[in-house]
């Protein structure tokens, strides 16, 4: 029990400063809304237009990938810091569970989500 | 705000911390325009330090900044801008004119320039030079600074 | 490359064209060119072999008022091949100041001549987008005239809509192209 009092010290205190800072923002802040300071931002010009604009979709598909892939990394950190009392037996395992992922990157890399240079039609 | 109405004793000192506190980190938006913009990186660099009163960063945006030093001479083009990037700041605001084009037109009387940004907005502190020196930069910083403890809080 | 090679080479890629040598106190060759052999003068300093001044390195003019002809244009050519500078200078009235615009055969003529218009008032024809480059977009007036005053004391306009439409922007961008004859 007394190792969790101390992380609910810090995170009392974590979340004690934050409340403190925005509450006396709040209290003591001057507030003054005018349309001007809401207009969007735009180096002192008059902004054009919506900013919902269509992004590529080149960059969920890497924000996916990297995540699969980071959490095949998360799982390869412990099976090598326990690569021995595993044995024979784990690393069938974990060869297993990589051999599958490779697979899928081999799919991402023919499929050229990889590839962010000039695109040929 | 409701702490005015509180009693007097409590409103001095938090006024007093609250002075404290916006003088002493008063972080500029980058606003040069000219060859003052210069002198106020040098002022922002390593031999004349501005970081030491406060001013430790210049925002790149209106909405983070406390102060605009308006470093440069101002175009008729360019003072829609300016009063724009004035306008997107939050309050409290103030405004350094720097250099003799910002304060009055400097050396240029012509159709192209502004004869001085008080005309477009409010000025709190007027550095002459063209361009002020950093050292002279700094002082008018520190003004402002003095400036800034006699302010109230509302 | 001297003049007298320079005007034979022209004279070849360019038949018709009057070359006018000129002397300048520096050491640019200088050639004066009339305003209707301009159009043909520049394709041919672009696109012949011996020549290739492919690159356009300022295009501004000066104003003689009141001397006549009032103005003249002048084009800084580089030939990057031939290791060449050229000035081009064309002589024009006041009542007669347009040209027809290089900026198809030197993309970089595009701003370029749209500050010679900003600033004197020399209409270049058929300019793919005729605006004010340096001046407020609704200013009157061409600065740089020699008839005109440094001094206006005038109050600084400061007011800007907050947020324009697409469609806004892009009315307000045609209605800047209008391109005035004095």
């Amino acid at each position: 029990m007394q190792g969790w009092v101390s992380i609910l010290i810090m995170v009392a205190l974590g979340a004690g400063f934050a409340l403190i800072s925005v509450v006396l923002s709040s209290v003591l802040g001057p507030r003054k809304p005018t349309p001007e300071k809401s207009a969007p931002y735009e180096c002192g010009m008059p902004a054009v237009g919506d900013a919902r604009e269509r992004q590529s979709v080149k960059f969920y598909l890497v924000a996916m990938i990297f995540l699969l892939f980071d959490i095949e990394v998360a799982f390869l950190y412990p099976w090598a810091m326990a690569l021995r009392d595993l044995g024979w037996n784990g690393f069938v395992q974990v060869v297993l569970f990589m051999t599958l992922l490779l697979a899928g990157y081999v799919y991402v890399w023919r499929k050229r989500v990889l590839d962010w240079g000039t695109e040929k039609p | 705000m409701g702490l005015e109405s509180e009693i007097p004793v409590l409103t001095t000192t938090v006024e007093k911390m609250v002075q404290w506190a916006r003088r002493s980190s008063i972080w500029p938006v980058t606003f040069g325009l000219a060859c003052c913009a210069i002198e106020m990186m040098a002022m922002s660099c390593s031999r004349y330090d501005i970081a030491r009163f406060g001013a430790e960063v210049f925002r790149g945006s209106p909405r983070q900044s406390d102060l605009m030093i308006v470093a440069g001479r101002l175009s008729r083009k360019m003072a829609p801008a300016l009063r724009r990037i004035y306008d997107q700041m939050p309050e409290p605001k103030w405004v350094i004119s720097m250099g003799a084009c910002a304060s009055i037109g400097g050396v240029f009387d012509n159709y192209a320039l502004v004869q001085g940004v008080d005309q477009i907005v409010p000025v709190d502190v007027y550095v002459p030079g063209c361009p002020p020196r950093p050292e002279s930069l700094i002082y008018g910083i520190v003004q402002l600074q003095r400036k800034i403890a006699q302010q109230k809080l509302a | 490359m001297d003049p007298a090679a320079l005007a034979a080479s022209l004279e070849h890629a360019a038949p018709g064209v009057e070359i006018e040598r000129a002397t300048a106190t520096d050491s640019h060759t200088t050639v004066y060119v009339s305003p209707d052999d301009l159009a043909a003068a520049a394709r041919a300093l672009h696109d012949a072999a011996d020549l290739a001044f492919v690159l356009l390195a300022d295009v501004t003019a000066i104003d003689f008022w009141p001397r006549e002809p009032r103005y003249e244009v002048v084009y800084m050519l580089v030939s990057v091949a031939h290791r060449q500078r050229l000035r081009v200078k064309v002589r024009l009235t006041a009542a007669d100041a347009h040209l027809r615009t290089v900026s198809d055969i030197w993309p970089a003529a595009n701003w370029l001549e749209r500050e010679v218009w900003d600033l004197f008032g020399i209409v270049f024809d058929d300019h793919p987008d005729p605006r004010r480059l340096l001046m407020p977009e609704d200013w009157e007036g061409h600065p740089l005239r020699k008839d005109y005053p440094v001094q206006i004391h005038m109050t600084p306009r400061s007011a800007q809509p907050l947020q324009v439409t697409a469609e806004e922007f892009r009315a307000s961008v045609e209605r800047d192209r209008l391109v005035r004859h004095e």
